[in-house]
């Protein structure tokens, strides 16, 4: 329905109904963007300011061995993640996607619902249960597995951040997929058995390809958060245990080095879209119906 | 799409409804373990938060033991006043940047559907970064961007930050809801009010209000819920709900954080299925 | 006599309907399908004829009785173990495939050699009028071309038994036509068992060595395409297959094969039967319409009044109102033009027919 405006009044309308965004995102989105991007040319100054002098000394620092430990420790953890979320969560979308119709829309509501609840309300309620003295350990107690006086301390570490952003982003990868397997046409999974498939072949070859859709906009949804994140690791991890997201926070804290700090967020941003692009390649290639 | 007699259970197109058609041994162990899956995964879905607010009403400091159920550490947080300017902050940022982003989302998601135009593909991308970016880096570009114009950092930039945000996501939730308009209602009242003006307030918009509506409660929780972007953008005294519960957290484990975390669960948790819930509605009608 | 290749032995079929209540899909099914036959199964939509297919594939198990297949008791084997193969409604071509991969995946699952696919692949798509195809996608096909993909699919396998659930129905009535004289000559080069769901009745008399005609879950009746309309054994085969006219009364005389009935209106008129018949069974007197012959006088078993003519070029149909008030329909082949007007509405006419063309049933 959509068309081009013909009258004066319409153009007049048109302009009217879409600058006050036009203005909020350009002022408060894209020229901040900008600046970040020019800023991270910038120097430190002696007393925390900024010195107006261009420079590549913020990448070039950024390339020593202690900061990419920081980037490659950030993309192995979401790559984990984006893992762990995809080998729990698609299978929770499949067993969704095959319950009635009547009754699909409520599960899925169900696995929706903890996603919308605050985030750091969320991740604290991990951990609430993974502290020393939390419920985990009770129940390790109880079951003799574990040691009172000698309690395992699972909070603080790389396994917990991993644990938090599963917990936190894995509807991200639930929805998508169940978008996909909901639009499946169960005639060709019927016509792959009828061709001699077993089942799981008939799952190989036919619904993950054609599913394959969701599965990357799953990925997506997964992985960007989690790669930047900064809370999870903040409250779940330890100091060993830092990413990207910390990293970054720490300039604008503590290290009062700006334009460091703008040029990490460049570097964010910049694999975030290169990896964006990167997966929407993957997807037109194949044709394969999904999320449409 | 009616399934005819014949086909009951049987369905042409979609993987759903696994009619029990076939009722051998195997494929019957198969679907209990396969549902035994999903029990489970709802179970550590909500168990965190289950614990969460059941230890919140723990008479004990320590959650390591249940001495008795007490409303005591809600009641402590009604006497906080830190708590209570929180709360008032949440709500001055969270209903204005809700109300403004609400009317500026709306009117571009309109002018989406209802027009065609040579930057539209750049606009479209424009309203699509805000949802896909981190929130880190969205809160460093506000900071340094308020820093370098000087403006102070407050409630006010605070409200900023969350229109910038929001906008979008109402864009998005007020899009899906006009495009499944009849469009030949309007065409319609065109034809009978003769000005477009007139047929937008009389028919397009009633049948908008539920998506408006929904995409209102959206921006309303997602605005409320906001940390990251918040702790960067306020400054002393505009501290918010999240940001104060965040310092809490950080500073250990007590049942007062479980008791304010537990108040923030039930706003989310309400006011979420009121949002699906009209959107199901209005597109019913 | 030729070996059964499907058997169904008692079986039922129940679903669990959309209120709630059980709906009963097949209701008690014998079925005996020999090797090498064209075989349809005829019904309207709902009758269960899919269900059947279905049952035969391996997608459904009966709730009640056996399915056998090649002297196999089928139980619970899924499709894949079964040596059936299903051409779908709708094609279901795996749209992520180019047309070789979807020919060559029952070969695959099979674990034939890849050289050994290869040409049968290309001799398969030959045979279905489709060469040089191998690299398409089924989106870039028209809906006959899916359709031929997805008859080699299912035939390169030479299964014993190929299932079609109503493969025709998407394609225009000429192209629909074309594949049905394509489909009966594809059958009889390969000689493999085709079982064939259609609610045409037409396309059944036109492809079948035997029709089974279903309703509402029970097998009717199961015959060659000239038993079938020459012999119905119920009202419903009789109404559902061409047209028939139904003359209601009772059984007023019985003598060996010749039967007398008596109308509701107290004319008598002869007629046969194919099953036993007792003196004073109400029953249904069946008369195809062009068995019935108009004379204009009074010579006629049947007076009645000419309602309607219907000119459709190669017959005159007349549409004859009985003193009961009831119609019939009667065809006149036009083979001498002078027959074309014959008749007008409003003229009395006599209708009669052949005892033997006037078929007693009793369901």
């Amino acid at each position: 329905m959509a068309s081009k405006p013909r009258t004066k009044r319409e153009r007049f309308t048109l302009g009217v109904l879409i600058s006050p965004t036009l203005f909020w995102l350009s002022l408060f989105f894209i020229i901040p963007l900008f600046i970040i991007f020019v800023y991270s040319f910038l120097d430190r100054g002696t007393y925390g300011g900024i010195e107006w002098t261009f420079q590549f000394d913020n990448f070039v620092r950024f390339v020593d061995p202690l900061y990419l430990r920081i980037f490659g420790r950030s993309l192995m953890i979401a790559g984990v993640t984006t893992a762990l979320c995809f080998v729990f969560g698609y299978p929770m979308a499949y067993w969704i996607a095959t319950r009635s119709p009547r009754t699909r829309n409520a599960f899925m509501l169900l696995v929706m619902l903890p996603f919308f609840t605050n985030f750091v309300v969320r991740t604290y309620a991990l951990r609430f249960i993974l502290f020393r003295e939390g419920v985990l350990n009770q129940v390790l107690f109880a079951l003799g597995l574990a040691n009172p006086e000698d309690p395992p301390s699972i909070l603080f570490s790389q396994e917990a951040v991993v644990l938090g952003l599963v917990y936190a982003w894995i509807v991200g990868m639930v929805l998508p997929c169940y978008a996909s397997l909901v639009g499946l046409d169960r005639s060709l999974v019927e016509a792959a058995q009828d061709l001699y498939a077993n089942r799981a072949r008939a799952f190989l070859r036919v619904t993950l390809p054609l599913t394959k859709a969701g599965i990357v906009a799953g990925t997506i949804l997964v992985f960007i958060p989690s790669f930047g994140a900064f809370v999870t690791p903040d409250l779940l991890g330890g100091s060993k245990s830092d990413m990207i997201g910390n990293l970054i926070v720490q300039q604008f804290g503590m290290a009062s080095d700006w334009p460091f700090g703008a040029a990490i967020s460049a570097v964010l941003l910049v694999t975030m879209v290169i990896g964006t692009i990167f997966y929407f390649r993957s997807l037109r290639t194949d044709q394969a119906p999904g999320l449409g | 799409m009616a399934t005819p007699l014949t086909d009951v259970g049987q369905t042409k197109t979609g993987l759903s409804y696994q009619s029990p058609t076939r009722h051998g041994l195997v494929a019957r162990v198969t679907g209990i373990l396969f549902s035994g899956y999903a029990l489970l995964f709802y179970f550590f879905l909500y168990a965190p938060i289950f614990l969460l607010v059941l230890f919140s009403f723990n008479e004990s400091r320590f959650p390591t033991n249940w001495t008795g159920f007490s409303l005591d550490w809600y009641v402590k947080l009604f006497g906080n006043y830190a708590m209570g300017q929180a709360l008032k902050n949440s709500m001055i940022v969270t209903i204005t940047s809700t109300a403004i982003a609400t009317v500026i989302g709306t009117m571009v998601a309109v002018a989406m559907e209802r027009f065609g135009f040579r930057a539209k593909t750049a606009v479209e991308g424009t309203l699509f970064m805000p949802i896909i970016i981190p929130d880190i880096a969205m809160a460093i570009m506000l900071l340094v961007f308020f820093a370098l114009i000087g403006m102070q950092l407050g409630l006010g930039t605070i409200i900023i930050a969350h229109v910038a945000f929001n906008i979008s996501f109402v864009a998005i939730i007020v899009r899906a809801r006009m495009a499944s308009i009849n469009p030949d209602l309007a065409e319609a009242a065109r034809d009978l009010y003769a000005n477009e003006w007139r047929e937008f307030w009389r028919v397009t918009f009633p049948q908008l209000l539920p998506g408006i509506l929904a995409g209102a409660i959206f921006a309303f929780v997602l605005s409320i819920d906001d940390y990251v972007i918040t702790f960067f953008v306020s400054g002393p005294g505009s501290t918010t709900l999240p940001v104060r519960i965040y310092g809490m957290v950080r500073r250990g484990i007590t049942p007062e954080t479980n008791a304010v975390s537990s108040l923030m669960l039930l706003v989310s948790l309400v006011l979420v299925p009121l949002t699906l819930w009209l959107q199901r509605k209005g597109e019913r009608s | 006599m030729p070996s059964s290749i499907v058997e169904f032995r008692d079986v039922s079929k129940r679903f669990a309907g959309p209120d709630g209540e059980d709906v009963l899909a097949v209701n008690n099914m014998q079925l005996n399908i020999a090797e090498g036959v064209f075989f349809s199964i005829l019904g309207p939509s709902g009758c269960g004829k899919t269900t059947t297919l279905r049952m035969i594939g391996g997608f459904e198990s009966p709730t009640e009785g056996d399915v056998v297949i090649d002297g196999k008791l089928q139980g619970e084997t899924p499709p894949n173990n079964r040596p059936v193969n299903t051409v779908f409604q709708n094609y279901a071509l795996f749209p992520h495939m180019n047309v070789f991969d979807n020919v060559a995946f029952g070969l695959q699952m099979k674990k034939v050699a890849k050289d050994g696919i290869e040409p049968r692949v290309h001799e398969m798509l030959e045979m279905v009028k489709l060469p040089g195809m191998e690299n398409r996608k089924p989106k870039q096909l028209s809906g006959g071309q899916q359709q031929r993909v997805a008859l080699a699919r299912a035939l390169i396998n030479l299964p014993k038994v190929l299932l079609l659930d109503e493969p025709l129905g998407a394609l225009d009535p000429k192209l629909r036509k074309g594949m049905q004289f394509e489909l009966k000559e594809l059958q009889d080069r390969v000689g493999i068992t085709f079982v064939y769901v259609t609610h045409d009745q037409e396309e059944a008399l036109v492809m079948s060595d035997l029709i089974a005609v279903m309703n509402k879950g029970v097998l009717l009746q199961v015959g060659s395409p000239e038993e079938i309309y020459e012999h119905p054994r119920t009202r419903f085969v009789a109404d559902f297959i061409g047209e028939t006219n139904f003359l209601e009364g009772t059984i007023a005389e019985v003598s060996g094969k010749e039967i007398v009935v008596s109308l509701n209106d107290q004319t008598s008129v002869k007629a046969t039967s194919d099953t036993s018949v007792k003196k004073g069974q109400a029953v249904s007197v069946a008369i195809r319409p062009e068995k019935m012959r108009m004379d204009g006088g009074d010579n006629g078993t049947v007076k009645g009044l000419v309602e309607e003519t219907v000119y459709l070029g190669t017959e005159m149909r007349y549409i004859v109102l009985l003193p009961d008030e009831t119609s019939v329909m009667v065809r006149e082949q036009l083979i001498t033009p002078e027959r074309r007007r014959s008749y007008q509405a409003g003229d009395e006419v006599g209708l009669n027919w052949d005892p033997e063309h006037a078929l007693v049933l009793t369901e």
